[in-house]
């Protein structure tokens, strides 16, 4: 098995007679990003600063690639701390300082880098992070998702191999929420860091994360991948994850994953004892990823929610749409069969079509296109395999275009 | 035993716990110092940050230094000459003004004119830091925050308070000056020749090492207050930092007064 970047073993930390971990048993591996769930003050933010080394444990060891941190020499940990950021739940920006050289900080201070080569990288990262024409001002001139992205910047510019975020969205609106998930995830793929996420977005923050772990009475109760967790069978972690899931989406307004999936398996029940046939759509929306690109993710979560908006109106009542991952909605069409799914899905992608679903032209010639696929279900077939015959080639029906602005 | 004591006088052990408390505050600050001051010097140097600290801490303080070493010369006249007039030696007013300035008030009055301009902002400008975690930002992008932030504070008070307190003696001898001459009529040939003649070097010596030695007390005081403005008990946040002011300024008040009479004992 492959070994763990990050490990924790039997990891305890106490303040005073308070225990804030006891024995936690921790992997962080490579190139995923895990994120760490649990209640307010259960010591997630603790954990985080063990793992960069801003606290020491009490007991038990951290394993960096294998190697016990605390058996290794002062050179080693510094050059173990260079390859990591942390991004502060309250962004910890320095006021004083205009967001150049906040962001300009951690290079001049840690490198010989000349000015020059600072200002380029600088400026550089700005641009990626969608922050334009705001060097010069200062961080409390700016709203709150600016700083966000003034601090994910901060964090980046020094090409690190971990970022760890806490709390990243906290506060923030369903749309910019999801504008950080989704920047967090497409810039872990882009730039391939390992990212450690303590959030209590559930489910959101289930989408971007390859691994969740949850932190519960100082110990790691859960760990494995966001699907997993839905099996667990231990009544505190079901508790937890079912009473903070929200019962909308927060940027849609649809029902999550996990609805859509009690809704299948309800539908799957009927059909099995009364032969009723349900469909399932499969929306994936296309060009979300050049839309986050080239107009910012502020935009790129507006299409989403502009899109959705359309459709839920659309919908029957008793139809079920939920989120299903970043870029995909799935629809439960009860009592419908496969012809009745193919009309449903031909008149949806004629009217949203015709639907203007941006006020404004984020950029030229932007496209927005949304693939939908349909399938009708059979008995004893697992969602997953329902999607996958939704998504293929023959079952598609429509790739139906939505364009932002009215040809011109 | 010792219940018996401590029911017999609930005092002693709070004063040992204190006087223990107050031992370590102390060790602590001096590591702290040391700490600091031997940052000035590792590579890359921070001149650019010393010198605006510099600005800070010294420039900006030159009017109110004018200011009240100009008022400071021209009371010690009146009160020379009120005093001196009654033995009939008022020419002595300029050996009487230029003394206790050279020796005592210049490089006293700065420091507590310091400590009320800079060293409180100094105290408060940490804490603030330090409560909205921009220190542990400082740490987890692997810079020392003590050498980013202390270092320079520590460098531009050592350099910022000799030469303020050279400038408040010079205006305060010719606030001595307007008081003795200009409105009491004292020869100012005689003041002049007086403050040139009593003076010494060793006088001068020995107002440059008390400003030297004001500049470690008030840098150290005020710049560990604020640092450590999260760890004090009674308050958090906002209240902290106020604390953290109010203690900075008058822990190091009193502590220059201290170390003035210390310095003093040994100097003279």
């Amino acid at each position: 098995m492959e070994t763990p970047l990050i490990e924790f073993q039997k990891v305890s930390k106490r303040f005073g007679n308070q225990v804030i971990l006891n024995e936690a048993d921790l992997r962080i591996y490579r190139g995923e990003v895990t994120t760490v769930i649990g209640k307010s003050g259960v010591g997630k933010s603790v954990l985080l600063k063990h793992i960069i080394g801003l606290m020491e444990p009490d007991s038990g060891q951290i394993l960096f690639e294998g190697h016990p941190v605390s058996k290794m020499t002062k050179q080693e940990r510094k050059s173990l701390k260079r390859k990591f950021s942390y991004m502060f739940q309250n962004t910890a920006l320095f006021d004083s300082m205009t967001v150049y050289e906040n962001i300009a900080l951690p290079l001049k201070e840690t490198t010989r880098l000349e000015d020059k080569e600072v200002r380029r990288r600088v400026l550089d990262m700005m641009e990626r992070v969608d922050l334009h024409d705001i060097e010069y001002k200062y961080p409390s001139q700016l709203s709150g998702g600016m700083k966000k992205r003034v601090a994910l910047a901060r964090a980046l510019v020094t090409d690190p191999d971990t970022v760890l975020f806490d709390e990243p969205t906290t506060g923030l609106d369903p749309i910019r929420k999801n504008a950080v998930h989704s920047m967090i995830s497409d810039y872990q793929r882009r730039f391939g860091f390992t990212g450690i996420v303590v959030s209590h977005e559930i489910p959101d923050v289930f989408y971007i994360s390859q691994r969740v772990a949850m932190l519960q009475n100082g110990r790691i109760v859960f760990q494995g991948s966001p699907g997993e967790i839905d099996q667990v069978s231990d009544p505190e972690v079901r508790a937890f994850v079912h009473g903070l899931e929200a019962p909308h989406d927060g940027l849609t307004g649809m029902g999550t994953r996990l609805q859509g999936e009690h809704r299948f398996d309800e539908e799957m029940g009927r059909l099995q004892r009364h032969g009723t046939a349900f469909s399932v759509l499969l929306f994936t929306l296309d060009d979300l990823d050049e839309i986050n690109e080239k107009a910012g993710y502020h935009t790129g979560q507006s299409v989403v929610r502009a899109f959705a908006d359309a459709l839920k109106v659309r919908v029957r009542i008793s139809d079920l749409c939920c989120r299903y991952g970043v870029n995909k909605i799935i629809a439960v069409l009860p009592e419908t069969g496969r012809d009745q799914a193919r009309q449903a899905c031909a008149r949806l992608a004629a009217e949203i079509s015709a639907e203007k679903l941006l006020d404004v032209d984020p950029y030229p010639e932007c496209r927005f296109s949304v693939y939908a696929g349909f399938a009708e279900a059979r008995a004893d077939e697992p969602l997953e395999q329902v999607l996958i015959r939704a998504e293929s080639r023959k079952n598609v029906l429509y790739d139906f275009q939505v364009s932002p602005m009215e040809e011109s | 035993m010792t219940a018996k004591l401590s029911t017999m006088i609930p005092w002693v052990p709070f004063l040992g716990r204190w006087a223990i408390f107050l031992v370590q505050e102390m060790g602590r600050m001096a590591v702290f110092f040391a700490r600091g001051f031997f940052c000035i010097f590792s590579i890359p140097l921070q001149g650019r940050k010393i010198i605006q600290q510099a600005y800070f801490i010294g420039l900006k303080s030159i009017f109110v230094i004018c200011l009240t070493a100009a008022f400071t010369g021209m009371v010690l006249g009146l009160q020379g000459y009120y005093t001196l007039v009654k033995f009939g030696s008022e020419g002595l007013l300029g050996a009487a003004v230029a003394l206790s300035l050279v020796r005592e008030l210049g490089p006293v009055m700065t420091a507590i004119m310091v400590i009320g301009r800079a060293g409180s902002a100094v105290a408060a400008e940490i804490g603030i830091m330090r409560i909205s975690e921009e220190i542990d930002a400082l740490e987890t992008m692997d810079i020392d925050p003590i050498r980013f932030l202390v270092s320079p504070r520590i460098a531009a008070a050592l350099i910022s308070f000799p030469l303020l307190t050279a400038i408040f003696d010079t205006v305060g001898i010719f606030g001595g000056y307007v008081a003795g001459s200009c409105l009491l009529g004292i020869n100012p040939g005689i003041y002049f020749s007086r403050v040139e003649s009593s003076v010494s070097m060793a006088d001068v010596t020995g107002g440059f090492i008390k400003a030297v030695a004001f500049a470690v007390v008030v840098s150290a005081v005020c710049c560990f207050q604020g640092y450590y403005t999260h760890t004090r008990s009674q308050g958090f946040g906002a209240k902290g930092v106020s604390l953290s002011t109010t203690s900075a300024v008058v822990t190091s008040c009193v502590l220059v007064l201290i170390v003035d009479y210390v310095l003093t004992s040994f100097l003279l």
